[in-house]
């Protein structure tokens, strides 16, 4: 089925298409069911590739479909080309996989809306553009997904878009990205003017002529949009805004798949990290600096949403951090893993602010698993896992990722392990404070407008008996939970679902051989259990009681380290002030000042010309006169200079 | 090379016809709708004509196609000629493809026999610069778009129109001035070389101009051309003549008239004095990247929709010239194709602001508020065209802008970072722009805002089809672009000594011998 590849992308997009023609006449439920549908094909057309490339007998197996030339100009021809690897292949299944559940899921959690046709229209067109974004086989198809992604996910942010808060934060996502992509676009213009052109296996062939300070340059370049786009330091504040979005995109999007675009992205480089070593640092730095942070900022959020993003933030961290120690397949495997875990505690926060009749607010739920049991159930395995208590598949991906930390970077391993920590307990924190505890939502507890957040979101009035979701939400949560579980298995070193077999001639010399004996390694997973499984039990104990402890949950981590504060003092209210200026001084006053001095001069000048039309013919000749000797004056002094 | 039709002065002909036919039927006689109709049907034959002339073309020829060539006055060495090559070809489908549309989507709130008259030698006089091959055949058409512009302006304008078509007026035909002796100069140039007097362009390309007379005779023309555009600084009547202008004439000044100054500087500037368009190369690229980072920062604060457009327009012209001064095929055919490009979105964006005016009676931002609950189509055409200007690809503005930043990344590193900065700032107004008028939450006068109508729909349609179609498939404009752009490029490079890069070489389309030894002429 290889040659039919690009069904994987034309499926969704075909799914657009109808949504746009007719969504509004199927209606609710029915555009969402074919909406899921066109997302549920292009899964099963994925996995029919998946077992053909499996018969591609080569070191590598790989395949190209050339579609159409797409932008030719000379030597630039950048072609619509699909490029499958078993890298690309790992990221097709389970991005349309989990997004065939997040669909069906949609279905329950967006019925009775508004624009119920228009949601699963953008969500149609966001698959197919993650979709480009993988397939791509060269920079510049790669930016269409990766801005594509992008536009969606603006569009999905804002999609409650009387809110003004929602629509803030869609147009923040996509400025943030922006800056990002802007870097993405001179790294494919720097490749670009080294070797003419932008296909990844062609620069990757002519890295020699590319010269290490270029490549150091494109690395870093692309790190940039990575930034962007997967919510990195100094780019990740969008990413909690983001959270505005209704909640099978928070665990789609912004989640399982368009954040971990950036983990693709330096994977699919990885040739030209391998390259730089010193790039490969600064991924690694960048990686353990965001997972700290955020997961600090994580400890002390009140909106369950926002502590799901920034533990997001906060694991992509780790991700980069994998990248940046040369471990690509642990990466892979903690990003897999992730996309299950955390579209599952996502879509568990959806079930929970759903039956709550949309109260966000940790501090007003409690004893909830009396009431959801299932999504209780679920979101345990959820929590578990994030918290990488073995054997759960959290503790083997985070454990693949730190033990090749320590390999590489001692020091950076270090924040890994603290982090780890910290994550066991904001988790724990906040599955005890949502299901545990008292029935703390049945107090109608007046809005608190200092404590809380700015634009924090509450139910309406008292809240009603919460309710469990129909089974189109909890099937979805059943079968993530499962994957979430068992996903260890591609740890089993040879085994049949072995992560590494199938992905590691990808990354082939360049994969980071870390040498670490058998007894380095049982430590080292020692060590993270015990970490994990103490703070889980630490922030239980501590938060399982009491939903007010103030001295855990500092102003400065609530605000997220006053980083928006940060950036508006620095950035934004210059760059304001600036365009105020450039609009009320120099363009009025200078340019259009200079204009009208001009029109002005001309007007002045004609009245004193105007004198000088007396009438008088001496007054002429005398005029005729000084003209001939200054010409002549003139010629005399050139004829001389010559 | 003379085609057996001589499809380009019909071009010219049909609408000019159709402007006297108009301006001789009197409207007492006739049913109301019988000159727009019209009107209509002579652009919809303009159209057609355009869609030949387009079918006819010679893809992977350089040169210019359907030569016609006329004396005209002989004494002066003025010549009827006409021509088409890949530069223009689009800018003559793009102007038939808009004026149509602007008709039916923009009509005449009083006396619409005037305004089609208006509207129909428009069509003329800019189908005419863009064919034009004779310097004063092209300068008489230039300036004659002047005359239906100032009266659309000050005749169907709003509120300060007279104030903005005296200063639209005026300002361009300051530029125009230079224009004029310019041309005489060069022509003048080239019979001292020669013992020719002529204005044709083919002819005059092979005149040697000396570094100081190419500098000044560049400044000459591009003083005209700076101001049309406009690119920064020559660029402040533009906010004030789109605000005032009805939205038809907005529409046609922005998408089609700026373009006569982007094309005038490739056509003429380049061709005519390559080397000084070569040593002035660092300034007007200096000019092009302060208009988008300046138009785009100024566009962030501005409260009225259609100057935020115009500043906006700014910042896209700045990426025009960008390329055309990068001098090398990618950014050249970038800057051609986004001449279109913009054409297309920027006239979508004004025709619905316009209808955004005919519900409302404002463009104030502050004055509207979550449109898109009561009129969501328009939001989604108006997204659709946002996204576009912002050059998200999959639409057409991402094309041209790559374009232009790959070609002036590769001759111009820093000014090339420098937009692509400038491309940050562009998201950041659009999107302020779209969240105040479309998001929210709606008040009372805005759920009245009534969402487009059937018609409505059809005139922005085939917009928004090119839009996409553009985006995902530009190759056979972009085959009939580059091999003019080629042969533009070797030009420059041969006269001006720079090695022809090396993917160059093989495309070999212009005839660097041909050039006749007139430069040592005393």
């Amino acid at each position: 089925m290889l040659h039919v590849t690009y069904l994987i992308i034309l499926l969704p997009l075909v799914g657009v298409g109808v949504q746009l023609v007719a969504g509004r006449r199927l209606g609710d439920p029915v555009a969402g069911w074919i909406g899921t549908a066109f997302v549920g094909a292009s899964f099963l057309v994925s996995v029919g590739v998946y077992l053909d490339l499996l018969t591609v007998h080569a070191p590598v197996r790989t395949f190209t479909q050339d579609l159409w030339t797409w932008i030719p100009v000379d030597r630039l021809q950048v072609r619509a080309a699909l490029y499958v690897d078993p890298l690309a292949m790992t990221m097709v299944l389970f991005v349309t996989g989990i997004s065939a559940l997040i669909h069906l899921y949609s279905i329950g959690y967006m019925h009775g809306d508004r624009d119920f046709s228009k949601f699963f229209l953008y969500l149609n067109l966001f698959v197919a553009s993650m979709l480009i974004l993988v397939l791509g086989n060269n920079l510049v198809m790669t930016f269409v997904g990766w801005e594509g992604v992008g536009t969606c996910s603006y569009l999905l942010v804002a999609f409650w878009f009387t809110r003004d808060s929602a629509a803030s934060a869609g147009k923040k996502a996509f400025v943030y990205n922006r800056i990002g992509d802007a870097g993405f676009l001179v790294a494919i213009f720097l490749a670009y003017a080294t070797v003419h052109t932008t296909d990844y296996q062609v620069i990757f062939a002519h890295l020699s002529e590319i010269g290490s300070a270029n490549i150091t340059a494109i690395c870093l370049l692309l790190l940039v949009g990575v930034m962007g786009k997967s919510a990195q330091i100094p780019l990740f504040p969008w990413l909690a805004d983001a959270m505005e979005g209704p909640t099978p995109v928070s665990a789609l999007i912004h989640a399982a798949t368009m954040v971990t675009a950036g983990v693709y992205l330096l994977c699919r480089v990885n040739p030209l990290l391998h390259a730089s070593p010193s790039a490969a640092l600064t991924v690694a730095i960048i990686g353990a600096a965001t997972a700290f942070v955020a997961a600090t900022i994580a400890c002390a959020q009140q909106d369950i949403k926002k502590v799901l993003a920034y533990s997001t933030v906060s694991q992509l961290g780790y991700m980069f951090l994998a990248i940046g120690s040369g471990a690509y397949t642990a990466a892979i495997f903690l990003m897999v893993a992730h996309a299950f875990f955390k579209g599952l505690l996502f879509l568990g926060s959806g079930s929970v602010i759903h039956g709550l009749h949309d109260e966000q607010d940790l501090k007003r739920m409690g004893n909830l698993r009396r009431y959801l049991p299932v999504t209780f159930l679920t979101f345990a395995v959820g929590w578990l896992c994030l918290a990488a208590v073995p054997p759960l598949s959290g503790f083997w991906a985070k454990g693949d990722v730190l033990d090749n930390t320590w390999a590489a970077h001692p020091a950076l391993w270090v924040v890994g392990i603290v982090t780890a920590g910290l994550t066991a307990y904001y988790m724990s924190r906040l599955t005890a404070l949502a299901f545990f505890g008292s029935d703390r939502w049945k107090a109608a507890v007046p809005v608190d407008a200092h404590h809380d957040e700015p634009g924090a979101h509450h139910a309406e009035g008292p809240v009603g008996e919460p309710h469990e979701s129909p089974w189109v939400m909890t099937l979805p949560l059943w079968i993530l939970a499962a994957f979430a579980a068992v996903a260890g298995v591609m740890a089993i070193p040879n085994g049949q679902f072995n992560l590494g077999r199938w992905v590691d001639p990808v990354f082939g010399a360049n994969l980071y051989a870390n040498h670490l004996s058998g007894t380095a390694l049982w430590v080292l997973g020692v060590v993270d259990a015990v970490v994990a499984v103490t703070f889980v039990a630490v922030g239980f104990h501590l938060w399982s009681r009491t939903a007010e402890r103030p001295p855990l949950e500092g102003t400065f981590l609530r605000r997220s380290w006053y980083v928006n504060e940060l950036y508006d003092a620095v950035l934004g209210r210059p760059a304001q002030r600036l365009a105020a200026f450039c609009s009320d001084v120099v363009d009025s006053k200078v340019v259009d000042g200079a204009v009208n001095g001009v029109a002005g001069l001309v007007k002045g000048s004609g009245s004193l010309l105007r004198r000088t039309q007396t009438g008088y013919v001496r007054n002429y000749v005398l005029g005729i006169v000084l003209g001939t000797v200054f010409v002549v004056g003139f010629m005399l002094t050139r004829l001389w200079w010559a | 090379m003379a085609s057996s039709f001589p499809y380009l002065t019909v071009l010219v002909l049909v609408p000019a016809v159709g402007a006297a036919a108009v301006a001789l039927v009197p409207s007492r006689r006739v049913a109301s709708w019988f000159h727009e109709a019209l009107g209509l049907a002579v652009t919809a034959v303009t159209l057609a004509v355009a869609a030949a002339v387009t079918v006819a073309f010679k893809a992977h020829d350089g040169g210019y196609q359907m030569v016609s060539s006329h004396v005209w006055a002989t004494q002066l060495g003025i010549r009827w000629a006409v021509g088409i090559d890949g530069i223009s070809l689009f800018l003559v489908l793009l102007t038939a493809v808009l004026f149509p549309l602007t008709m039916l989507g923009a009509r005449a709130r009083r006396d619409p026999r005037s305004f089609v008259g208006w509207m129909l030698l428009l069509e003329a006089a800019c189908m005419g610069s863009f064919i034009a091959l004779d310097l004063i055949l092209f300068f008489l058409f230039f300036e004659l778009t002047l005359v239906p512009a100032y009266f659309l302006i000050g005749g169907w304008g709003y509120a300060r129109r007279g104030y903005a078509a005296i200063k639209f007026f005026v300002y361009t035909f300051a530029g125009s001035a230079f224009l004029l002796v310019g041309i005489v100069a060069v022509a003048f140039l080239h019979r001292s070389q020669t013992h020719v007097l002529t204005f044709y362009l083919p002819a005059l390309v092979h005149t040697h101009v000396s570094g100081t007379e190419g500098v000044l005779l560049f400044l000459a023309f591009t003083a005209a051309f700076a101001v049309k555009a406009p690119l920064f600084p020559f660029h402040t009547w533009s906010p004030d003549a789109y605000s005032q202008a009805p939205t038809a004439g907005a529409v046609l000044l922005v998408a089609v008239l700026a373009k006569l100054g982007t094309y005038g500087i490739i056509r003429f500037d380049l061709n005519l004095f390559p080397q000084a368009s070569r040593t002035l190369a660092p300034l007007l690229l200096t000019l092009a990247v302060v208009g988008i980072v300046y138009g785009a920062l100024v566009a962030c604060v501005q409260r009225d929709l259609k100057r935020l457009l115009a500043y906006s327009s700014l910042a896209q012209i700045g990426f025009i010239a960008l390329g055309t001064f990068a001098l090398n095929s990618q950014g050249l055919s970038g800057g051609v194709l986004q001449m279109v490009n913009h054409g297309l979105v920027v006239a979508t964006l004004f025709i619905l602001v316009g209808w955004i005016y005919e519900r409302r009676r404002t463009w104030q931002v502050s004055s509207l508020r979550g449109l898109q609950s009561p009129a969501p189509v328009l939001a989604g055409v108006f997204t659709v065209a946002m996204l576009a200007s912002i050059g998200v690809p999959g639409l057409n503005g991402f094309v041209g802008e790559f374009l232009i930043l790959v070609g002036t990344f590769v001759a111009h590193r820093w000014w090339a970072v420098a937009a692509t900065a400038g491309i940050i700032v562009a998201a950041v107004y659009l999107l302020w722009a779209y969240q105040q008028v479309f998001h929210g939450e709606p008040a009372e006068e805005d759920l009245g805002t009534t969402d487009l109508s059937t018609g409505e729909r059809l005139v922005v349609a085939p917009l928004i089809v090119l839009i996409v179609l553009l985006g995902v498939f530009p190759k056979p404009v972009l085959d009939r672009i580059t091999p003019s752009v080629d042969r533009l490029v070797i030009h420059v490079d041969t006269v001006t000594h720079t090695p022809v890069p090396a993917g160059l070489a093989r495309t070999q389309v212009a005839a660097p011998a041909k050039r006749p030894s007139t430069g040592g002429v005393p």
